[in-house]
């Protein structure tokens, strides 16, 4: 089948111009990745493209990059499925991270962010003379966290990243998850204390991007909010982040509907006066269009439903 | 000049493991490495390490016996000895350092069967072991901070007065070529897989260490030994794990029969690789394949266990196959996977060049000999790996560092220009790689004859003569891939040299080289190692008798 592949480029030593969309039109076999098909590129019409793979089967994570705007292995991602009509596909390279050149990203802002959870084993105690004794099903557990391979599709397109550089990112937080679900880690609280932080483990806001763009089903997002279920029920529950989910959980099951209001309010804290003033010119600006929340807040007519719904949950 | 004590080549789990070892001795250590290390190949070992835990009823004895009997008799004993003593403790180790191992009801470690051997003692990760090892490697590294050279590629290592005295390296990101001084230097690059088409290896597994450490004059041992292993995907080489048939799965031909009963009536599918591999081959060319492939089946162990305990598999399947294993037969091939020879080194990773260690695949102890055992790739890098690293730091905490030249990185550099200076003439880096990949696969594979092996000694020589004009038609300093493949490709050309050479210096058959021509092992005069050093007319072939410590040879059937 022919199929045209629509590349973004970059090169730093190009004097103008240095980005660059490039098409390369290409006969390949239908069963051809993204990944196959830019080798046959490199490989047959332009030496010069810049991609990094080796494994060619998920496992090395080398060519994460960007196919139709959303980021994946390039060896798992299949040419038949990712065609337009007119047979072309988009190909950039990763988005979060400053490009070197092509579909190469400098990962050492990734790196960093990796290291700043102290991604080992923190063992109390001493060492046992044999193996840690531990159950295979927490074993198991780790598999999904364990299952990373570092290749950054999460952090390319994450959503706080874009705005929020200092965020830790999906793939740190959930390297940080793989160790606080590890029963021979004794650095648990230690850890909270630390994604407990500004830049955290709170500052997540859950847009499922992350999720989407895993290529091997470790789901970030669910072990973000596996950190901060855990950590919460550790007693992390006086920042912002914290507070906020808690107070949501509150106003829900009051009235079965989300009092946004009050979770405005309340979040800061209702006598922090510098976070009320700092939130009243959106108040007022927000009055003025019309789209100020309810001052009363009406529980819905099936509240007890809702209620019920809590219940089961915290019975389980 | 950059200079560390220790500078370790290669960041898989063998080169890892050797820098943690040497930093641990106080050594001033640092790793080079042409990929970030978490991609290194090491990755895609899926199925497990050997180890006999004595603790638990097993003799590590046992464990060595298998690996002799499996590599037919071609691996040195006394170094087989030392790999079984000290698994144990090297899995114990991995487990403490975080390896999330599968473990059995009591939660202990618990274990699978492994090709070639009686008894259950291969521990895993379900079917990503070595991603699973390499991550928690990295882990310590980041943990004990050892400097990390990322994406620098070794061109040539420093060679004084007959002493190894570091490397000179490209920085990929920015073309800039430096030399490293080191007192003690460990070559940890892995195979030499992409000198064969298809492979399972990936595409960075190129033969760097044994392409830098022979023309500095270290021998390459058993480089006729290469392994292909017997389930491996059509087309692009990716492998299926031995785990599967550890775990129960069944090999069929065309005819829906277990042919394994013909050729190893006791261990059936377990048999070791080269001969799972050789019947298959034998399998397809009497006509029961189907489409160059036998299949691999794995309904009757039930979806939970696939998607538990072989889940990764069971991605790829459905990925690049589109079949569920659950539900459907997998076609399967034999295809290359492994090379048991490499830089021949000592029990401490040791090459008679001072100041040149080497370990894991690159490197030839020799444990594999003529088949290396699945699950003992893993258990060589880390033993090997920490042995190379311990030896290294304590040779280069005794001495000062030996002089070297400011111009050290001289001839690299002009040897890059002129590489990039040359005029296009129609050829390229992947058309030669591509003739090679091919005529290694065809005459250097399963099968073997004399007729075969000269005419693939003789297409080598031509692609050394073509390589010799090729161009690079990119030119650029940052991220120069294309510049990198051709420095590659110069030392796959240089294996795929010695290849031929020894194979047909080989004149029997013998794990997994077997001739056609000589089908039978000939214990009274090929009890050896053949060995390839350079010279400038080519590789000068000799022989060195085999260790033999308490296991006489006796004929192989499984």
């Amino acid at each position: 089948m022919q199929v045209k592949l629509a590349v973004k480029r970059f090169d730093p030593e190009r004097e103008q111009d240095q980005s660059y969309v490039q098409d390369y039109t290409l006969d390949v076999p239908d069963h051809y990745t993204v990944l196959d098909a830019l080798i046959q590129t490199r490989e047959e019409v332009d030496e010069s493209l810049a991609v990094r793979c080796s494994c060619r089967a998920s496992i090395c994570g080398s060519c994460a990059m960007r196919v139709n705007g959303h980021a994946g292995l390039g060896c798992k991602t299949k040419l038949l499925d990712s065609m337009d009509k007119d047979g072309v596909v988009q190909v950039e390279p990763m988005g979060n991270q400053p490009v070197v050149k092509d579909l190469v990203v400098d990962m050492s802002v990734f790196w960093n962010k990796i290291r700043a959870v102290k991604p080992y084993l923190q063992p109390e105690g001493p060492e046992p003379e044999r193996e840690y004794v531990a159950s295979n099903d927490s074993m198991l557990k780790l598999l999904q966290t364990m299952g990373c391979i570092m290749c950054g599709a999460c952090v390319s397109d994450c959503t706080v990243l874009e705005v929020n550089e200092n965020f830790l990112g999906p793939a740190a937080l959930a390297k940080a998850y793989r160790f606080v679900g590890d029963p021979r880690d004794g650095a648990t609280n230690q850890r909270f204390g630390e994604l407990d932080e500004p830049g955290g483990m709170w500052d997540c806001t859950r847009c499922f991007e992350c999720v989407e763009a895993c290529p091997k089903g470790v789901a970030p997002m669910d072990q973000i909010m596996n950190l901060r279920e855990e950590a919460a029920a550790a007693g992390f529950t006086s920042t912002i982040g914290a507070r906020h989910a808690e107070i949501f959980a509150d106003t829900v099951k009051h009235s079965g509907w989300l009092d946004e209001l009050q979770l405005a309010v309340k979040t800061p804290g209702m006598f922090n006066i510098g976070a009320q003033l700092h939130n009243m010119p959106v108040g007022i600006r927000a009055f003025l269009r019309g789209k100020l929340p309810p001052i009363v807040h009406k529980a819905i007519p099936s509240v007890r439903f809702v209620r019920r719904i809590f219940e089961k949950i915290e019975e389980d | 000049m950059y200079e560390h004590d220790v500078v370790v080549v290669g960041a898989g789990l063998a080169g890892m493991r050797a820098a943690l070892a040497a930093a641990q001795q106080g050594a001033d250590t640092a790793i080079i490495t042409k990929v970030h290390p978490v991609r290194s190949h090491s990755n895609a070992a899926q199925g497990g390490i050997n180890a006999a835990l004595t603790d638990r009823g097993d003799d590590w004895e046992d464990h060595a016996y298998a690996t002799v009997k499996g590599s037919d008799y071609l691996g040195d004993q006394d170094a087989i000895e030392v790999m079984a003593q000290e698994a144990g403790a090297a899995v114990i180790e991995l487990e403490h350092m975080g390896v999330i191992f599968s473990r059995d009801e009591t939660g202990h470690l618990g274990t699978r069967r492994f090709g070639g051997q009686e008894r259950a003692r291969t521990f895993f990760v379900a079917d990503i072991t070595g991603q699973a090892m390499l991550h928690v490697l990295y882990e310590q590294v980041m943990k004990e901070n050892v400097r990390v050279y990322e994406e620098w590629f070794v061109t040539s290592l420093i060679m004084v007065d007959g002493e190894c005295r570091g490397v000179v390296a490209m920085d990929i990101m920015s073309g800039k070529i430096e030399a490293i001084r080191a007192k003690s230097v460990i070559l940890c690059t892995g195979g030499v897989g992409r000198a064969y088409e298809p492979s399972t290896n990936g595409l960075i597994v190129t033969g760097d260490g044994m392409g830098l450490a022979y023309p500095a004059g270290a021998a390459l041992m058993d480089m006729e030994m290469i392994q292909y292993h017997p389930t491996t995907l059509k087309g692009n080489g990716v492998l299926i794990t031995e785990a599967a048939r550890g775990e129960g799965a069944y090999l069929l031909n065309s005819e829906g029969d277990r042919f394994m009963k013909t050729y190893a009536p006791n261990m059936l599918e377990l048999a070791s690789r080269d001969v799972v591999s050789r019947s298959e081959a034998t399998e397809i060319q009497e006509g029961r394949g189907v489409d160059g492939c036998v299949f691999l089946d794995l309904r009757h162990l039930g979806r939970e266990l696939i998607e538990t305990k072989l889940s990764y598999i069971n991605e790829v399947a459905l990925d690049y196959m589109n079949i569920n294993l659950a539900d459907e037969p997998i076609p399967i091939q034999p295809g290359m996977h492994y090379i048991m020879g490499g830089i021949k080194t000592d029990v401490w990773g040791a090459t008679p060049i001072p100041g040149l260690y080497a370990a894991g695949e690159c490197a030839c102890v020799s444990v594999h000999g003529g088949n290396r055992l699945g699950a003992n790739s893993l258990l060589d890098t880390v033993v090997f790996g920490r042995r190379s690293g311990e030896a290294a730091a304590a040779r280069a905490l005794e001495r000062p560092f030996g002089r070297v030249s400011e111009h050290a990185a001289y001839l690299d550099e002009t040897r890059i220009i002129s590489l990039l200076d040359r005029k296009d003439n129609g050829d390229s880096v992947a058309k030669v790689r591509l003739a090679m990949g091919e005529t290694l696969n065809e005459h250097l594979a399963v099968f073997r004859e004399e007729q075969g092996m000269q005419t693939a000694a003789k297409a080598i020589q031509q692609l050394k003569e073509r390589y010799r004009y090729m161009p690079v038609k990119a030119k650029g300093k940052v991220f120069n891939t294309a510049l990198v493949f051709a420095l590659e490709l110069g030392f796959m050309l240089d294996c795929a040299e010695t290849i031929c050479a020894s194979g047909l210096t080989r004149k029997e058959s013998r794990g997994a080289h077997y001739r056609t021509d000589m089908p039978t092992r000939d214990d009274e005069n090929w009890l050896k190692h053949v060995t390839c050093t350079w010279s400038p007319d080519g590789p000068v072939v000799d022989t060195i008798p085999v260790t033999f410590t308490r296991w006489e040879p006796v004929e192989r059937t499984y």
